[in-house]
């Protein structure tokens, strides 16, 4: 399965630049273009035109606390996403040092070795953690293109949070991206959740993902 | 449109839009046992439960999750599992938080069908239930032990005009960190949602007013999302490792989808009680007029209520629309829409009495349902609860001379005309 895996990555692996073209900026002020100018992030219910632009406009990203093990949360959420046309650079100290790759990308034991630019960072670590690598996204952020920093599902860090917006950055807490990816295109709909979307449009019959392998 | 829709706006839209393949508005019907994979990568991804997807139409079906989605829509949940029937639905619920030797607390009025099957069936799987009066919060507290799971009741009890007082009760479950499930088939969420009074888990049968026309079977689990399976370390089935899915632990996993994740992966593939797409279609479709019927439901049940409570051939109607009720004010707080459209009273002369009034009936229909557009009507005694004991029958609501009505959506002058020709000849003939 995992060899399988990395031949769907093939593509991905010849480009030497994996991120989004240099400019394309990301707006700044946090979620101020989907939530009206002026009102603070609510970080309790984000709005889901506001979840769905992060999830449109990234197209490369770092998971921190990517895991090797195959039946773990982290590596569920990598492989749904890289399917959906990410490219997710695991950030994981020891899979590092021991060489190793998952999902067919090599690890890295921390964001500043992350060669290339990148949209955001993923972090599946816990919420005391969450502080320091949000501070270092803030610092690579100029030089690397991070513009959003997203804590997974029971992750949060408010004090954390305010510094990244105060940097320019979109935060994102106590979210999973899978689980948004698949709430806001229809497919968390197919196990029977409570998506709360309601729409009369009819979708794409396959979600074209950003540079997504979905022709 | 506003950030949450409205209930009416739910109940015809959400978990529907239109089909992506044919622009089909209404919900196709699926009628398909299984669905084709990608490539082996993406079965294994699914049989993995690494990615969201469809396998085999006893896990999940497009048509059915419609319907799993508006459900747990309308009760403000987190997700939701079909199943074949409302007693189906009882044993998916609480299927993930039991293991033999395990209890759980159930109110002793209830409908007859799950007393049976709670106090009887579940013997065989060593499932232990104890039977408490919810109306006294403080006999549920002592009922519950070290081994005790949850706590059941029904939002609007079966056979009629009990409610209890949900707040309390969500209390006194979490006190004990345990799960409240609230079976919500009588009240529906247009009623009542109990997730909002606490519950965690809420099961239905669909079967009644969901599918609303007497047309389909069928049942609901629905999860909050908001239970914390892994804090007390009861709940082994969702916070530990789970062998068939390689030592995957739900709960880490799937956070708070974990409990319908584990509904369709584990509960429908192995247990089997899977809804069809047809049913789900029919559901569906009730289920877009909901709002209509009930308000019509629970106005021409008042009206009959009323009617009934003056004819000289009944000697109670226990109904918790009406004033005299003791369940009157928690009707009130917990039901400010109406109290269902459910409910019981006494026939002078007892067992034959009552007998006789559902034998003479032209319009009513005497048959075991609720919840149709039709009215119908029943003597538990002689039908739904004679697997009871005289004292269950008495405890459960049900005794000799009780009868059950299921107001429907016809003229109520019409309702109430039937009624009092039959009531007529159930006095007649006792006499
Ligand atoms: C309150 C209640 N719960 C559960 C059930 C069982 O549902 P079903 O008949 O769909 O299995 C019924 C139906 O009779 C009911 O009235």
């Amino acid at each position: 399965m995992l060899g399988a895996a990395r031949r769907i990555q093939g593509a991905w692996r010849s480009e030497s630049e994996h991120a989004s073209p240099r400019g394309a900026r990301f707006p700044t002020r946090a979620g101020r273009d989907a939530t009206g100018a002026g009102t603070p992030m609510d970080h309790a219910s984000y709005s889901d035109e506001y979840l769905r632009a992060i999830l449109q406009r990234v197209k490369c990203f770092a998971m921190v606390g990517a895991s090797t093990d195959w039946n773990k949360p982290s590596y569920f959420a990598m492989k749904y996403l890289q399917k959906k046309g990410y490219r997710v650079i695991p950030v994981n100290p020891k899979a590092a040092e021991a060489g190793e790759e998952i999902l067919g990308e090599r690890a890295y034991p921390d964001l500043k070795s992350v060669p290339g630019r990148f949209d955001m960072v993923d972090v599946f670590r816990n919420s005391a953690a969450a502080g320091p690598i949000t501070d270092e996204a803030i610092a690579l952020a100029p030089e690397k293109g991070i513009g959003v920093v997203w804590m997974q599902l029971g992750v949060s860090n408010p004090e954390a949070a305010a510094r990244a917006e105060a940097a320019g950055l979109q935060v994102v807490m106590n979210r999973c991206p899978k689980i948004e990816y698949g709430r806001l295109f229809g497919e968390l709909s197919w196990g029977g959740f409570n998506s709360g979307i309601i729409s009369s449009k009819r979708r794409p019959v396959r979600r074209p993902v950003a540079g997504g392998n979905d022709a | 449109m506003a950030a949450t829709p409205g209930f009416e706006t739910r109940a015809v839209h959400a978990g529907a839009s239109p089909d992506p393949t044919t622009g089909a508005r209404q919900t196709p019907i699926f009628q398909t046992t299984s669905y084709v994979f990608d490539d082996v990568d993406h079965a294994a991804s699914l049989f993995n439960l690494q990615t969201f997807g469809y396998i085999y139409s006893r896990l999940t079906n497009p048509t059915v999750a419609v319907l799993e989605e508006r459900v747990a829509a309308l009760e403000g949940g987190r997700g939701g599992t079909a199943t074949a029937s409302g007693h189906a639905a009882q044993i998916l619920a609480l299927f993930p938080l039991m293991e033999p030797g395990a209890d759980f607390v159930a109110a002793t009025k209830l409908y007859g069908g799950s007393i049976t099957q709670f106090g009887r069936t579940f013997k065989k799987f060593d499932w232990r239930c104890t039977f408490a009066d919810f109306d006294d919060p403080e006999a549920v507290r002592k009922a519950i032990g070290p081994k005790t799971k949850a706590v059941f009741c029904e939002s609007l009890a079966n056979p009629g005009g009990v409610v209890h007082d949900l707040q309390r009760i969500a209390e006194i479950a979490h006190g004990a960190g345990i799960p409240l499930i609230v079976d919500n088939t009588m009240a529906t969420p247009y009623l009542m949602q109990p997730i909002a009074h606490g519950a965690d888990l809420v099961v239905h049968s669909t079967t009644k007013f969901l599918s609303g026309h007497g047309h389909a079977v069928g049942g609901m689990v629905v999860d909050s999302g908001k239970f914390d399976w892994t804090k007390s370390g009861k709940f082994p089935t969702l916070s530990e490792p789970e062998p068939a899915y390689h030592g995957l632990k739900f709960a880490e996993t799937f956070g708070d989808l974990a409990f319908t994740v584990h509904g369709h992966a584990v509960g429908l593939r192995d247990l089997g009680a899977c809804q069809s797409p047809m049913n789900a279609f029919l559901t569906l479709a009730g289920i877009e007029t909901l709002a209509l019927r009930m308000d019509r439901h629970c106005a021409n049940a008042l009206a009959v209520a009323q009617f009934l409570e003056k004819h000289p051939a009944v000697s109670w109607v226990s109904y918790a629309g009406l004033p005299s009720s003791k369940y009157a004010a928690l009707a009130k707080r917990y039901l400010p829409k109406g109290a269902g459209a459910v409910f019981t009273f006494g026939v002078k002369g007892g067992y034959e009495a009552g007998v006789r009034l559902v034998e003479s009936v032209q319009l009513l229909s005497h048959l075991a349902n609720i919840g149709d557009t039709r009215s119908l009507v029943i003597h538990p005694a002689s039908t739904t609860h004679r697997q009871l004991t005289p004292e269950q029958l008495k405890a459960a609501g049900a005794g000799p001379d009780v009868v059950r009505i299921s107001v429907g959506i016809e003229t109520v002058a019409d309702i109430i005309a039937d009624l009092d020709q039959a009531l007529a000849k159930s006095v007649k003939k006792a006499a």
